[in-house]
Order: C-alpha cells, then sequence, then structure tokens
C-alpha cells in the first residue's frame, strides 16, 4: 500500500516523467506485461487475438475471478489466506439456482420470470455468502484457528453442501432478468455504452483535479498542470478506448433474426446492432470503485492495511482486530456471492462444478497483481489487472491450440516468476 | 452386426466425398476432459477424417469444467471454425455455448454424450441397441434357466437405457417362461469391487441356483466373474460391453460370453465426416443415416447412432485385425481356446 499512500518528498529532485505523473512504476510493468501478452498471442493467432470480439469475450471471462480477487486483496493484505471461495461460490450459486427456479416461483407461487425474483434472489445470495464468510471470520478472528485451515476445511464443506441442496445436478434455465448478468445476454448497446463511457470520462477527470485541489489546499506538493492534462488525456483514451472496442463487437446477425423475431418482428434489411458494454463487467468496474476507495479513503481501509502492515502493533494502538477479520472474511464471501451470480447467469444454469479451482485463479490474481503474502501489501487494480492477465493467458493459449498440460505449466511458471520478479524490484526501489 | 458398421462406413464415405470440395474449412473440437487415455484414440480418429476431407483440426480441453468449456467454445468460433463437435461437461450447461454457435450459424455436433438442444447434431452409439446385444448373446448361450441382471450406476442414464434394450430381448422368453429373473441389483459407480459384493448376495441368497448374468459393462462383468469363480460356477454365461483388454481375455478363456465393443475410431471418424458435410452447408437431416430421436428432456433431435459390434469367441481376430489389442494380450493364459488363440 506504499505505492498508494505514499507522498513524494518534495525535498528530492524529479527524476523522470514517470516520477512528475506519479505514476505507479509496477502498475506499470504489469500493463507492459500484459499488452507484451496481447501482441505475442495476436501474432501467434494471426491477428484474431486483439478483435473487439475477443476483447469482449476475455472481459467477460475475467468478471467473476476478477470480483472475488479485489476481496482476496483484503484478506491477504492483513495475513490470511481463504481457500473456499471457489466452493462458497458454488455454495451461493446453488442456494440462488434453488432459490430462483424452486422457492420463489412453486413455494412461494410468484411463478417462472417475475419481475421481482433476480432481485429477491440477489439478496438471498449475497446473505448467504455474507454469513458464510463472517462465520468464517469468527472462527478466524475469535476462536483463532488459522485462515488456512478453517478455509481449508470450508472448501471441502460448502462444495458438498452446495452438491447436496442441488443432488448434484444442473439446476436451470434460470431466471431470464437473471441471466442478463451473464454477459453477452445482457449489454448496454451502444448508445448506452457510450454515455457511460463519457460519464465515466468526466468523472475521472473531475476526480484528478478534485485531488489536486485538495493537495493544494493543504500546502502539499501538486503535479505541473500539463502532467495533470497528460492523466486526464491518457484516462479519457483509456475509458473511451474500451467503449469503443466493446461497440465495434457487432451482434451476429442470426442472434438479432432471433431477438426480433422474439417480439414478432421482421428485421429490417441491413440493420445492425453493437454489444456495447456488458453489465457483469459494469458490476466490476463498480466494485473496482468501490474497493478502491473503502481501501484508501476509508477508516476501515486504513485499518486492514495497517492491521496487514504489523498485526501486533495495530492491535495495541487500539484497533479490534478481531471484529476486523469478522468484516473482511464478511466482505469476501459478499464478494463470492455476486461472483456466483454473474459465473451462473452466464452457463445459464446453475452446474455441480461451477468453481471449481477458482480458490486457486482468484490468489494467483492477487499476487500477480502485487498483493504480499506476508501482508500489509496490495491494491486493487493491480488483482484486477492480474485476473486480467491469466485470463488472457488461458484464453491465448487455447486459441493458439497449446496443449492443455503446457497451459497449466505456463500459468503455474507465471505465477512464480511474477512474484520473483515483484521480490527483486521491490529490493532495487527500497520498498519494504 | 459388422456388416452394419460396414454399410455405415461406406455411407459416410459417400457423404466424405461430397466434402471434398469444401476445402479450407477449420473443424473445432472442445473436449471435456483430455486427460482420460480413451479420447486420444477418438481424436486420431477425428483427424484422420478431417485430414482426408482437407480440413483443418483445432482444439481446446475443459479440463472438466464447464465454465471452461463455455471459453473454449468462444475461443474456437472467435477462431474462426465452421462447424464445432462437443463433447459435453455437461448437457444442459452447455447450452450457451450452443447459442453462441448458432448465433454465428455454426454447426454443432454432440459428440458421445447429449447436448439437449434441438440445433445440435447428436452422435452416439446405440446404447439401448448395446442392452440387447448382451441379453442376444446371454440368452443364444442359454436360452432357459435363472437369469440375474447387473445393472451399471443409478445416476447414469445409461445404465437404464441399457437395462431397457436387455428387456426388450429376454421379454419374450420371460413372458413363455423360459427364463426367470431371479435377482437385479444396481452397482454402485460402475465398480468392479460392488458388482461382485452384490453378486456373492445374490448367490448366496439364491443357493447358487443361477444359469446366466447379464452385466452391463466389463467392470461389473469381472466383478461377477470374481465372485463365480469363488463359488466355481465360472464359465456360466455372462455379458458386458467396451472391449476392455482384460474382458477380451475373459471370452478367450471361456468365462466371459460377449463384450459389446464400441470402436472410438468409428465414432471419431464419424464425428469428422459429419461436421465437415454440416460445415459445407449439408442440413442437420440429409446426413446419410441421420434420424429424428427424442431425448429424455423432450427435446427433437437429428441424429445418428452408431451400431455397437458384439464380440464372442467366434469372431476375436476381428478386434484384434482392428489393431485394438495384440495378439498375445488376448490369449494371456489361454491355451486351445477359439482363433487367433489355438
Amino acid at each position: 500500500m506504499s505505492d498508494t499512500t505514499s507522498t513524494p518528498n518534495p525535498a528530492l529532485p524529479r527524476r523522470n516523467i514517470f516520477k512528475t505523473l506519479e505514476l505507479d512504476t509496477r502498475l506499470l510493468g504489469m500493463v507492459g506485461a500484459f499488452i507484451i501478452i496481447c501482441i505475442a498471442f495476436n501474432v501467434m493467432t494471426d491477428g484474431r487475438f486483439l478483435t473487439p470480439r475477443n476483447m469482449f469475450n476475455l472481459t467477460i471471462q475475467t468478471v467473476s475471478v476478477a470480483i472475488m480477487a479485489t476481496g482476496m486483496v483484503f484478506v491477504i493484505v492483513t495475513r490470511h489466506i481463504d481457500l473456499s471461495v471457489g466452493s462458497l461460490l458454488a455454495t451461493c450459486s446453488a442456494v440462488m439456482a434453488m432459490t430462483q427456479t424452486e422457492i420463489l416461483p412453486n413455494m412461494l407461487g410468484l411463478g417462472l420470470d417475475h419481475p421481482l425474483t433476480w432481485a429477491l434472489t440477489i439478496i438471498v445470495g449475497l446473505l448467504t455468502g455474507t454469513l458464510i464468510g463472517a462465520f468464517h471470520g469468527y472462527l478466524v478472528g475469535y476462536l483463532t484457528i488459522p485462515a488456512f485451515i478453517v478455509t481449508l476445511g470450508g472448501l471441502l464443506v460448502w462444495r458438498n453442501v452446495a452438491w447436496y441442496l442441488t443432488d448434484g445436478q444442473t439446476i436451470g434455465p434460470l431466471d431470464s432478468t437473471f441471466m442478463k448478468f451473464g454477459g453477452i445476454n445482457g449489454t448496454l448497446g451502444a448508445s448506452m455504452s457510450w454515455i457511460v463511457g463519457l460519464i465515466a470520462t468526466a468523472l475521472a477527470i473531475a476526480a484528478l483535479f478534485n485531488a489536486r485541489r485538495n493537495k493544494a489546499r493543504h500546502g502539499f506538493p501538486v503535479k505541473p498542470l500539463w502532467a495533470e492534462g497528460v492523466l486526464a488525456g491518457i484516462a479519457a483514451t483509456l475509458i473511451l478506448g474500451f467503449v469503443w472496442t466493446l461497440n465495434s463487437y457487432n451482434i451476429p446477425p442470426a442472434r438479432l433474426r432471433r431477438l426480433f423475431a422474439a417480439r414478432g418482428e421482421e428485421m429490417p434489411d441491413g440493420f445492425t446492432a453493437a454489444y456495447g458494454i456488458p453489465i457483469s463487467v459494469l458490476i466490476l468496474i463498480a466494485i473496482a470503485i468501490a474497493m478502491t476507495i473503502l481501501a484508501r479513503r476509508t477508516r476501515l481501509g486504513r485499518y486492514i492495511f495497517a492491521t496487514g502492515g504489523n498485526p501486533d502493533a495495530a492491535e495495541l494502538s487500539g484497533i479490534n482486530t478481531r471484529l476486523l477479520t469478522v468484516k473482511i472474511f464478511a466482505l469476501m464471501g459478499a464478494l463470492c456471492a455476486l461472483s456466483a451470480v454473474v459465473a451462473s447467469a452466464r452457463l445459464a444454469n446453475h452446474t455441480n462444478d461451477i468453481g471449481t479451482l477458482d480458490e486457486l485463479r482468484v490468489i494467483a490474481a492477487a499476487v500477480i497483481g502485487g498483493t504480499a503474502l506476508s501482508g500489509g501489501l496490495g491494491t486493487i487494480h493491480g488483482a484486477i489487472l492480474g485476473a486480467l492477465i491469466m485470463q488472457s493467458l488461458q484464453s491465448g493459449m487455447a486459441m493458439v491450440g497449446v496443449d492443455a498440460p503446457f497451459q497449466n505449466i505456463v500459468v503455474g511458471t507465471v505465477l512464480v516468476v511474477a512474484v520473483l520478479v515483484d521480490i527483486i524490484y521491490r529490493k532495487r526501489t527500497g520498498d519494504s | 452386426m459388422k456388416k452394419t458398421t460396414v454399410a455405415l462406413a461406406a455411407a459416410f464415405s459417400a457423404t466424405l466425398s461430397t466434402a471434398a470440395i469444401a476445402q479450407d474449412l477449420t473443424i473445432g473440437v472442445s473436449w471435456s476432459n483430455f486427460q482420460e487415455e480413451r479420447w486420444k484414440t477418438d481424436e486420431a480418429a477425428i483427424k484422420g477424417a478431417l485430414d482426408a476431407a482437407g480440413a483443418a483440426y483445432v482444439s481446446a480441453d475443459a479440463q472438466s469444467s464447464s465454465a471452461k468449456q463455455l471459453s473454449d467454445v468462444e475461443s474456437l468460433i472467435a477462431q474462426g471454425v465452421d462447424a464445432l463437435i462437443i463433447l459435453a461437461q455437461d448437457a444442459q450447461a452447455i447450452g450457451p455455448a450452443v447459442q453462441a454457435a448458432a448465433d454465428e450459424g455454426i454447426p454443432v455436433v454432440g459428440y458421445d454424450r447429449l447436448i439437449d438442444d434441438a440445433r445440435a447434431f447428436y452422435l452416439t452409439f446405440d446404447n439401448v441397441e448395446v442392452g440387447r446385444m448382451q441379453a442376444r448373446a446371454v440368452l443364444a448361450a442359454q436360452p432357459n434357466g435363472n437369469y440375474v441382471m447387473i445393472k451399471g450406476s443409478p445416476t447414469d442414464p445409461n445404465a437404464d437405457f441399457l437395462r431397457g434394450g436387455q428387456q426388450e430381448v429376454l421379454q419374450s422368453a420371460i413372458d413363455a417362461g423360459d427364463i426367470t429373473i431371479v435377482a437385479e441389483a444396481y452397482t454402485d459407480g460402475w465398480l468392479p469391487a460392488n458388482a461382485q459384493r452384490n453378486m456373492e448376495q445374490i448367490l448366496t441368497a439364491q443357493d447358487n441356483n443361477v444359469d446366466a448374468v447379464v452385466a452391463s459393462n466389463d467392470g461389473t462383468a469381472g466383478g461377477v466373474v470374481a465372485a463365480l469363480t469363488a463359488q466355481g460356477m465360472d464359465g456360466i454365461p455372462v455379458s458386458g460391453q467396451d472391449g476392455d483388454h482384460a474382458a477380451l481375455n475373459r471370452v478367450a478363456k471361456g468365462t466371459q460370453t460377449v463384450s459389446v465393443w464400441k470402436d472410438a475410431r468409428d465414432l471419431g471418424r464419424a464425428a469428422g465426416e459429419i461436421a465437415v458435410a454440416l460445415a459445407g452447408g449439408t442440413a442437420m437431416a440429409d446426413i446419410e443415416g441421420a434420424t429424428m430421436w427424442t431425448s429424455p428432456g423432450g427435446t427433437d433431435l437429428n441424429a445418428v447412432f452408431l451400431a455397437p459390434l458384439p464380440v464372442t469367441k467366434d469372431n476375436l481376430s476381428d478386434v484384434v485385425d482392428a489393431g485394438w489389442i495384440s495378439q498375445e494380450a488376448l490369449c494371456q493364459g489361454v491355451s486351445g481356446g477359439p482363433a487367433p488363440c489355438n
């Protein structure tokens, strides 16, 4: 967290452009690695990797793991671990599947596809995840059982609770509104996506200048105005470029014809429409912003990083670290539930194997994203970028046709090398 | 039955000639779990059929995850495949993938496992026919007496397809009073150990008054034969399926009557040829040998059911000639047995 909370010492001369822009060089390194991966796969697949269509696929494939990775950052920062996230996702998914296909339509008599079903289902899912997470946190924080053991038990328990709840059957199809959270079935369309993109750009620029004003008011040194301008330009290019990419992927004609036919209309000749931003990606972005604010601007966030940096000192200084642990695991549980919404909606079904091995992907994403297992360090955007890098590797290798065993060998190697590079980097720069 | 296989092969070579004009096609295969050894055989056969048609082969392995399989199919579609062959990890959860393929106008062949969607073509062996073949072979060897039915796993729908086929063949003999089914048991997880325990209980309950056993696969047949051997009853008719090497060896020894063999190479070749034909624009209903079939879920699908081959002591040479098993493995410990072990 030092990279986000540190304020540069004004006595030091500014050395290079990155320093002037106050950009995080670790983050830049990861972005660089991501770009290299993308270009390499693009060359190997004859330009198919960097198409709007594949970018669209990549974003929706990343969402589920990325949502959980943001929560895993807090867990790892406080020197804990959560091995149960994949199983917890399965239990939340099973509870929600039963809620929307059995309990609400049949037992409560709402019928199929009732307009309230999706909302009630997600509330039930979030409650389930939060309660189970809080229970884990209680076992870890108050009963002082190591998190590794609690969540290793949880991995077995919740995987099989999910199995028991559904008799191991595939439950589906799910509620039609609920399925919009899965990605391809729920997108904003071109014009709404542009509006969201423009609002996001405006907010980003406003945030930049707000921060500058705050610093100036408290007498901190500020970047030169041109640097702020460059940053604003980069932010706007990234946001609008992202929207433009997603908007460039047109809905296939056969699907459009089906959509028109479903409404009893004829498709006009030459009609095209773009997918735009998927709702699941919007959820991820909202979570990323909320979690970043939580980490940097709230007392809870400061407590989390203080406890992670030195648990004893944090406790002695009056932080209730036990309750803090409960809160962190409860938050993790709630994020698992949200991931379960996205993952099961994407499959249009709850499957018995949903979320299998996700705990490893989530931990790997957080660690590749620069979260230190020794505690106290980690960023939300890093974890999401880590998830994106992992998914790009997997999708890219599937596209190139790398044999299955080699795919996993590469992912495993990348994980270890990423942490090694991180350690070397921290030593060189004198970062803790 | 061999004739049928030959006839089907001929039929497929006919579709092949129409497909040969369709150059530059790419066929994507999504495997559910390539870790299982048997799919290597299928892959080789699919590749062979695609090579013959001049089509390219790309594949992805879902590693037993239905979520990864969906990503895999999206990736295969993004690579611009002209047809997909999917070994589904989950018959229902593969739905969004089939949807995505249909949106792009890409035909889908459901390989070996059912994809419960009318837009997918279904290709598998005829499991009901496997059951019929098992019962037929046992009935021919033992036309009267007390029968025991050792069924497959209670959670596997195939177990009931097999049992249904067996009943069809045995029904008339039961009605005539020639045979009596004295006991039947499901085998949890298809495990030989469970089949052996069930068979031991049945033999005890029946005072060994058992004349024939219809077992649903070679694993369970192995358990049954072990139980029979313990009572000195080995040699009474026992059925099986899969062409397991141990089972074929038992057929050569005379302790098992039949092993119905589903040649994975036939299945792979047929899948490759059907995929190329569909990619070339052939309608699903116009595929050679295609029939309309209603799934247990009530979906009407175009399907091709390949006929399996019952291997008995009379045609053991066929499996050796096909390269499925070496003569040494087949004839291990057999002296003066049927061809080719004599």
